[in-house]
C-alpha cells in the first residue's frame, strides 16, 4: 500500500513521516517519533492509556489514523512539563498525592486531566471522576488520582490544597 | 491489532464524497468519528478497501435553527452537542443522553451522524430521534431525500440508506415549551451500551399527561417507539396502576438478545423499570 506523507506539530515541534493509511496515530507517535510515553493498553478504545491532546481535544490515539492527524497540533505526556522543564501542577500533583502505582495509565491520566482542567479549572470530585471515566487504572482505585487532580486544580487557582477528610 | 490495508480519501464536499462512495461501490465505507468502525477494522470484522473520511467537509458540522426545527450536521460531535446552549435549552433530553454515551474521549470524536446512521441497536441516539420525531437528510447519487427516523431502521446494522448515500444531517422539531423529558439508561459501567434504556418526552396539563412519546434503546434489533405504552398514560396522573400498564405495554414489544448484559427476561424486566422511571422523572420536570 502506498505510503502517505504526513506533517503535524507534536509537543511544539514540526514533525513529518511516511505512513500507510492504516497506521494508527499511536503507532506513529511511539514508533516513528519514538515518543513512548503514550502507552498502548487495551487497543480497543476502552482504557485511555493512549490518550493524547489533539487540537484541544482528548483523543484515544489507538482509534484514529495518523493520516487523519495531518496538520494538527498534538501534545503528548512528553509535552506536559512546564517550559522551563519543571513539573507542571498536574505532574506535581501525581507525585505529591501518590497518584500512581505501576504508572502504566499515568500518561493517559495526565493528558486527559490536562484538558479537563483547561475546560473546567475547578471541577468537583464528581466532575473529576466523570472527566476521567475514559481512563482505566487497575492499581489505585482512583482515590489518589482524584486527589492529584484536586491538588493541581488548587495550585492552578492559587489556593492551598486541603485533602478532604476520609 | 492493526487494521487491514485500505486507501484513504478525504473529500472536501458532500458531492465528492457521494461520488467516491458510488464509484468505489461496496468496498468503500464513509468514516465519521470512527469510534465504531475503527475498532471493527482492528478486529478485522470490517475490512473496507477504501475509507472516505468525512472530516474534510465543513458543511457537515454545526447546529442551526430552521423554523421550529434544530438541524444538526452529521459530523457534529457528542462533545459539541454537550457544549450547545441551544440544545440544552430546547431539548435537554439530547444533552442528558449525549452525556451517557461512552466516555469523554469518545465524545470528542463520536458524531451524531455516525451514531444514528450505523444502525447499531446499542447506540443511544436512534431511540432519542424516534422519540423526538426527527427526520434524517440523506444525500446520494440521485439527489437528496428526507426519511423519518421512525422509517429508517430495518434491522441490526440495516437501514434504508442506499448504496452511495450519506446521512448529512438530522432535523429535530423543538418539543413544546414546558415539556418534561428523561432518558433512563441502565448500564453495567460508564461507557457501556445500555442493558435497556427508555426516553420519554411528555407534556402535562392540570396534573395529567397531555401528550407523550416513549422510545426504547437496545431491547430489540432496532430502536423502538413504544406507542401503546405512551397511549396508556395519556389523560392519567401516572398513578401506580397506569405506570404498571405502561411498563407492561413497553415490555410486550421488547425482544432483546440474551448477552453479557443479561438474559432476555431480565433485560425486558429492567426495560419496563426504565420506562417507569423515565415517565416519573419527565412528569416531575414538566412545567
Amino acid at each position: 500500500m502506498a505510503k502517505t506523507h504526513v506533517t503535524m506539530k507534536v509537543n511544539g515541534a514540526e514533525v513529518e513521516g511516511l505512513v500507510e493509511p492504516r497506521t494508527l496515530l499511536v503507532h506513529f507517535i511511539r514508533e516513528n517519533l519514538q515518543l513512548t510515553g503514550t502507552h498502548i493498553g487495551c487497543e480497543t478504545t476502552h482504557c485511555g492509556a493512549c490518550t493524547v491532546d489533539i487540537d484541544g481535544m482528548s483523543v484515544k490515539s489507538c482509534t484514529m489514523f495518523a493520516v487523519q492527524a495531518q496538520g494538527s497540533d498534538i501534545t503528548t505526556v512528553e509535552g506536559m512539563a512546564n517550559a522551563d522543564g519543571t513539573l507542571s501542577a498536574l505532574q506535581e500533583g501525581f507525585r505529591m498525592m501518590h497518584g500512581l502505582q505501576c504508572g502504566f495509565c499515568t500518561p493517559g491520566m495526565i493528558v486527559r486531566a490536562h484538558r479537563l482542567l483547561k475546560e473546567n479549572p475547578s471541577p468537583s470530585e464528581q466532575e473529576i471522576r466523570m472527566g476521567i471515566s475514559g481512563n482505566i487504572c487497575r492499581c489505585t482505585g482512583y482515590q489518589n488520582i482524584v486527589k492529584a487532580i484536586q491538588y493541581a486544580s488548587a495550585k492552578i487557582n492559587g489556593v492551598e490544597f486541603r485533602e478532604a477528610a476520609e | 491489532m492493526i487494521p487491514g490495508s485500505f486507501s484513504y480519501h478525504r473529500p472536501a464536499s458532500v458531492a465528492d464524497a457521494v461520488k467516491l462512495l458510488s464509484d468505489l461501490g461496496e468496498d468503500a465505507r464513509p468514516l465519521a468519528g470512527g469510534h465504531s468502525l475503527v475498532p471493527m477494522m482492528k478486529l478485522r470484522l470490517a475490512t473496507p478497501a477504501h475509507l472516505i473520511d468525512l472530516h474534510g467537509i465543513a458543511t457537515l458540522k454545526g447546529i442551526r435553527r430552521d423554523g421550529n426545527n434544530l438541524v444538526i450536521g452529521a459530523m457534529t460531535t457528542q462533545h459539541e452537542l454537550l457544549a450547545s446552549e441551544e440544545i440544552s435549552q430546547a431539548m435537554p433530553i439530547l444533552h442528558e443522553a449525549a452525556l451517557l454515551i461512552a466516555d469523554p474521549q469518545v465524545r470528542y470524536r463520536g458524531t451524531i451522524g455516525g451514531n444514528v446512521a450505523n444502525g447499531d441497536p446499542g447506540n443511544d441516539m436512534p431511540a432519542l430521534m424516534l422519540t423526538l420525531g426527527a427526520t434524517y437528510r440523506l444525500e446520494g447519487p440521485g439527489g437528496s431525500r428526507e426519511v423519518a427516523a421512525s422509517d429508517f431502521y430495518q434491522g441490526a446494522y440495516f437501514t434504508t440508506l442506499e448504496p452511495g448515500e450519506i446521512l448529512t444531517s438530522v432535523s429535530i422539531p423543538v418539543p413544546a415549551a414546558g415539556h418534561g423529558s428523561a432518558y433512563e439508561k441502565l448500564k453495567r459501567k460508564v461507557g457501556d451500551y445500555a442493558t435497556a434504556a427508555a426516553a420519554v418526552i411528555l407534556t402535562m396539563a392540570s396534573g395529567k399527561v397531555a401528550t407523550c412519546s416513549i422510545g426504547l434503546t437496545n431491547v430489540h434489533e432496532t430502536p423502538l417507539l413504544a406507542a401503546d405504552a405512551a397511549k396508556a398514560v395519556i389523560g392519567t396522573s401516572l398513578d401506580a396502576a397506569t405506570l404498571k400498564k405502561a411498563a407492561a405495554a413497553a415490555e410486550a414489544i421488547m425482544a432483546p438478545a440474551a448477552d453479557a448484559r443479561g438474559p432476555v427476561e431480565y433485560r425486558k424486566h429492567v426495560g419496563g423499570i426504565m420506562v417507569t422511571r423515565a415517565l416519573q422523572r419527565a412528569a416531575a420536570n414538566a412545567k
